[in-house]
């Protein structure tokens, strides 16, 4: 590989990382509110967090734009706080990534959180054992590959993140130019064929391989959720 | 007194609950299905709130309507031997005997008691429906609980097993000396475990 092609894929993992990684505290709150809470407006809070997942990509990097511009609501406090703003700077375009794999996520978190059997914690509290450590000893440990299971999804969903990131922080080479913004600018590039194949095969196995591991650990739930 | 019981609670349309009061020994709750006999077991547990009422068990008050009193299923002391074994699938057999095990342990003689010690390193996947139940059984008395409380013990089991349960449950009545709650929809059973306490719902 050359040293360009490393820089885009260490920069796409980077960014597929931190947003995982930053997303999945957020995927498993609302995924235990949206399977375990009962509050008005459940369904509102569960179709906004799907709307990213069918509002066009475009549309939610623009309010990205709009929200983290110097201008913007978050833009603003970043600014003010912080003193940093993330337009086109790579961490943006891990916050669109983010953005883009939370309703993935939350979807299987819930799955999976649903998937525990709560008889199995009812058990646990007549055993002497209180909410928390019920959570920490039952829920958790039979929801986790699940949890990892969404993770691995969400990493592999932003892998392949192009829309809001392209829209949100544009497509800088080393710093916001992933995989699918290289395979684009490639593609405006004469004579840029070659690079767009490389660019793709990896793409491909990359997404292949999250998907896999991902799939392991989802059986690997099905497997513990057996109860007797 | 053992049991001091009288509770309500409603679901939908209907309305499930039991007064009664219970001397040493134990009590059986017999009735046809459907009748509530399991969410008043749960109410005693902890797990099922009342709409009404009060539940003192060997003198000590879990519940009261009126006197606000709601001690959290984890501080009851109750022993629960639910329908279904309810063992943690991702934790040995002697993981599950432990989860709640309650100062210097009796595993070992608790164990031996039930005749499950051969089957500790294993997992619960692998054992068979009465194997479960007499884990089951074990991993509350290990809780040492206050009391008991047994959800058909004796149900989904052949006739042979259901006979080695029900001496089990003899034993731990006679050697204990718990105070002990059994819901039964079979006579038989109500008649042999209960003795003359038994509450019809």
């Amino acid at each position: 590989m050359t040293d360009e092609l490393q820089a885009i894929v260490r920069l796409s993992l980077l960014i597929g990382g931190v947003a995982t990684i930053g997303t999945l505290p957020i995927a498993f709150a609302l995924a235990w509110l949206l399977a375990r809470g009962r509050f008005p407006g459940k369904i509102l809070l569960d179709g906004i967090v799907h709307l990213p997942l069918v509002v066009p990509p475009v549309v939610t990097g623009w309010l990205l734009l709009l929200a983290f511009a110097p201008t913007g609501p978050l833009g603003n406090l970043l600014e003010r706080w912080f003193g940093v703003s993330i337009l086109f700077r790579w961490t943006g375009a891990a916050v669109a990534a983010a953005i883009m794999a939370l309703p993935l996520m939350v979807r299987a978190i819930r799955l999976s959180i649903e998937g525990v059997d709560q008889r199995l914690e009812q058990a646990a509290r007549t055993l002497g054992a209180g909410p928390w450590r019920t959570f920490a000893t039952i829920t958790l440990p039979l929801a986790l590959p699940g949890i990892l299971a969404a993770a691995m999804l969400g990493f592999a969903r932003s892998l392949g993140e192009f829309g809001a990131t392209i829209t949100f922080v544009s497509n800088v080479p080393g710093e916001t130019q992933t995989l699918p913004l290289a395979i684009y600018a490639a593609l405006q590039r004469p004579g840029g064929e070659a690079m767009v194949w490389k660019l793709a095969a990896i793409s491909i196995m990359l997404s292949l391989v999250a998907l896999i591991v991902s799939e392991l650990l989802g059986r690997r739930q099905g497997r513990r959720l057996h109860v007797l | 007194m053992s049991f001091d019981i009288d509770v309500s609670h409603r679901r939908g349309g209907v309305v499930v609950g039991a007064a009664f009061q219970s001397g040493a020994g134990s009590t059986v709750l017999f009735g046809p299905s459907g009748v509530g006999k399991t969410s008043l077991l749960m109410m005693i547990a902890g797990l099922l709130r009342p709409d009404r009422g009060r539940i003192c068990v060997a003198g000590r008050p879990l519940f009261d309507a009126d006197r606000r009193i709601n001690i959290a299923p984890e501080h009851r002391r109750a022993g629960v031997v639910f329908q279904d074994p309810r063992l943690f699938p991702h934790l040995s057999v002697r993981r599950n005997l432990l989860y709640g095990a309650d100062g210097p342990t009796t595993l070992a003689e608790i164990a031996t008691r039930l005749d499950i010690a051969h089957l500790l390193d294993r997992w619960p996947r692998t054992l068979s429906g009465g194997e479960a139940r007499r884990v089951a059984i074990g991993r509350a008395l290990l809780r040492k609980p206050d009391f008991l409380l047994l959800d058909e013990p004796l149900s989904s089991l052949d006739r042979t097993r259901r006979e080695e349960a029900m001496q089990v449950i003899e034993r731990v009545r006679d050697d204990m000396r718990l105070p002990m709650l059994i819901v039964t929809h079979d006579p038989e059973e109500a008649e042999r475990l209960g003795g003359d306490q038994i509450i019809r719902l």
